[in-house]
């Protein structure tokens, strides 16, 4: 019962909030972003009556609140409007590019949580050590860095001048048909790209887990375990760990915006074919539906995932689970 | 000849107890701040940040007199296209000929300047929404919460490329970039100043201040202010340092004035005059890692800060 309650509310707290990114994203782009039609004919000489025309075709003569209920039913039956430069439905342009953002940020992410989590338990378990100093160093000096700039620096380096990877795209239009080629072409036009993001997403889950474990140092069950006899390693790994990875996996959920941003600019970077780049590609026009289409996609995505971090994060804690 | 003349030393009495009261007031700021300073130095990660920030603020400001602005116009530009680091040029030239040097100096200007004005706006928004809602509490801070969470939870890029997207048209791009930082960056602050309040709100003084009939004016300006202000430092330091990131990721995007000189716009240049390729690493590496020593500064004194006001966090850092 206390388990539906719970469900209810985070499922309630979700629909907030994604009715709040439509209606920010309708008053973002429709009212403060001004007449698409200016937009849209910029560079071409329009007569008033096309003009009148086009606003006719796109519904903006109609008063705000009917526009608002045409935007809705487009939201919401998945019709994002049509993107000026691609002359091309939004939403069919974000289906096609994002098996490439899944791709770069599903390997970025398993890499720099598995990398990331283990090294920030080491560190806060020896706390005050060498070892530790240098992961605080090191994480600290990659999250201050710019994302775009590290990309750059590995491009030069990896790409310019060892000449080991690609410098950009997902796949060479030279490279031969067939499974296997392919695979093997994009996998190595990958490996940059997920090292830029890994070094940006790994230094903030090092920091996380770090203090998440230096939260537990002082706890009685660790004395216990060590009474028991349990070797240090074991009293870290089957004590210690699980108990610091509850928060920790609440705010690796919360960070997931960050992870967004860095995929757009990683993207922008190494010109990877994903939404990132269709976003950056958006705003240099600026092509308002497109922009808008990502924003909403983006921003559902991240709170639909929080969402059900939140309701794993139920099943993962014991204390939680029975009470 | 009165020696003792009693009455114009009768009005003085006053003012001479309102000195010496201000003069206590003055006795125990000067004790809390040394204080504030001997646990700061203990800290030595906050101490080189301290150093570090210093001497770059130095530079920025000293910036025209130490140098030539004239340098930075494109076309009385001194050099060759993408020069590398010579005796003329230490770090070189960018594509148009001007020294990398030059313009990593004078960058510092735009990109101190709008890392700190945008977080103030931040902290600004933070504050007051965050004192608010741990204030008044009711339907009044649930909304407030709510707002603050979905700015929390919300891509933060994201929300700021589409604000600047669709008010860059109208404002200079500085002004764009400022409030596109400042709107998508409160919230974190909102929530932290929030829960301070809520602690300051059940403390006795307060309790004391509504008995004596202060309003909520008065109580959030005199009571509830002073004491969360400590952690607002912290907590603006460490703003910067993202302020400053964001500055130069949205300039990178091209949302920079191309007029002026900042470390995102030269990274952006970078990028597009095909600088890599080139393999111009001159053009490439300064722009970058004064972004990297200034936000590093900026995290290490607000990490200091944190641990000086907060002694459970102590040792931990």
């Amino acid at each position: 019962m206390a388990f539906l309650h719970y469900l209810a509310s985070k499922l309630g707290g979700a629909a907030i909030s994604l009715v709040m990114v439509v209606f920010s994203a309708f008053f973002l782009f429709r009212i403060l972003g001004g007449d698409p039609v200016d937009a849209l004919t910029r560079d071409v000489p329009t007569t008033p009556q096309e003009r009148a025309a086009l606003r006719e075709k796109l519904g903006l003569d109609k008063p705000l609140s009917l526009q608002f209920v045409d935007y809705l039913k487009g939201v919401l039956t998945g019709d994002l409007g049509e993107s000026y430069q691609y002359q091309q439905s939004v939403t069919s342009l974000i289906a096609e590019r994002l098996p490439a953002t899944v791709l770069l940020t599903g390997s970025a992410l398993v890499l720099a949580a598995s990398l990331g989590l283990w090294i920030g338990a080491r560190a806060g378990w020896r706390h005050g050590s060498r070892f530790d100093k240098i992961q605080v160093g090191v994480s600290l000096t990659l999250w201050s860095a710019p994302t775009f700039w590290l990309g750059m620096l590995v491009i030069m380096v990896f790409a310019r001048y060892l000449g080991l990877f690609p410098i950009n795209g997902m796949i060479a239009p030279r490279t031969p048909p067939g499974f296997w080629p392919q695979t093997l072409d994009i996998l190595h036009h990958l490996v940059l790209p997920v090292l830029t993001m890994t070094a940006v997403v790994y230094a903030q889950y090092v920091l996380v887990m770090r203090s998440s474990i230096l939260d537990e140092m002082g706890n009685d069950y660790l004395v216990t375990a060590r009474a028991k006899g349990l070797r240090d390693v074991q009293v870290r790994n089957r004590h210690a760990v699980p108990n610091a990875l509850l928060p920790t996996v609440t705010l690796v959920f919360l960070q997931l915006g960050n992870v967004v941003g860095g995929a757009i600019l990683t993207e922008t970077v190494f010109s990877w074919p994903g939404l990132g780049l269709l976003a950056y590609q958006a705003l240099r026009i600026p092509d308002l539906p497109l922009l808008q289409g990502t924003f909403l996609f983006f921003s559902t995505s991240v709170i639909l995932a929080n969402t059900a971090a939140d309701i794993v994060y139920r099943f993962l804690d014991p204390r939680v689970r029975h009470a | 000849m009165t020696t003792t003349p009693s009455g114009p030393s009768a009005p003085a009495e006053p003012g001479a107890q309102l000195a010496s009261a201000r003069a206590v007031v003055w006795q125990r700021r000067k004790a809390a701040l040394a204080a504030f300073w001997r646990d700061y130095r203990r800290q030595r990660a906050g101490v080189i940040g301290l150093v570090g920030l210093v001497l770059i603020v130095g530079l920025a400001v000293t910036a025209p007199v130490i140098s030539d602005e004239s340098g930075l116009d494109v076309t009385q530009a001194p050099g060759e296209r993408l020069e590398a680091p010579s005796s003329r040029f230490l770090l070189g030239t960018d594509e148009t000929g001007r020294s990398i040097l030059l313009l990593t100096l004078w960058g510092s200007r735009i990109s101190l300047v709008v890392g700190v004005t945008a977080t103030l706006l931040a902290m600004g928004i933070g504050t007051l929404v965050g004192i608010a809602a741990g204030h008044f509490g009711g339907w009044f801070s649930g909304l407030l919460m709510r707002i603050t969470d979905w700015f929390i939870v919300l891509p933060r890029l994201v929300l700021a490329i589409a604000l600047a997207a669709v008010i860059g048209t109208r404002l200079p791009s500085i002004t764009t970039v400022i409030i596109a930082i400042g709107i998508t960056s409160w919230a974190g602050t909102a929530r932290l100043i929030r829960a301070q309040t809520l602690a300051v709100e059940g403390r006795p003084y307060l309790e004391r201040a509504r008995a004596l009939g202060a309003g909520h004016w008065h109580q959030m300006t005199r009571h509830v202010l002073p004491n969360v202000m400590p952690l607002v430092l912290a907590s603006t330091t460490l703003e910067v340092a993202s302020a400053v990131l964001a500055e130069a990721t949205l300039a990178f995007l091209g949302f920079g004035d191309s007029g002026q000189v900042s470390w995102g716009t030269m990274l952006s240049r970078a990028n597009s005059s095909g600088a890599i390729t080139y393999g111009a690493w001159w053009y490439l590496l300064p722009p970058g890692f004064a972004i990297l020593v200034v936000v590093l500064c900026f995290t290490l004194c607000g990490r200091a800060l944190e641990a000086v006001f907060n002694p459970r966090l102590r040792g931990q850092i």
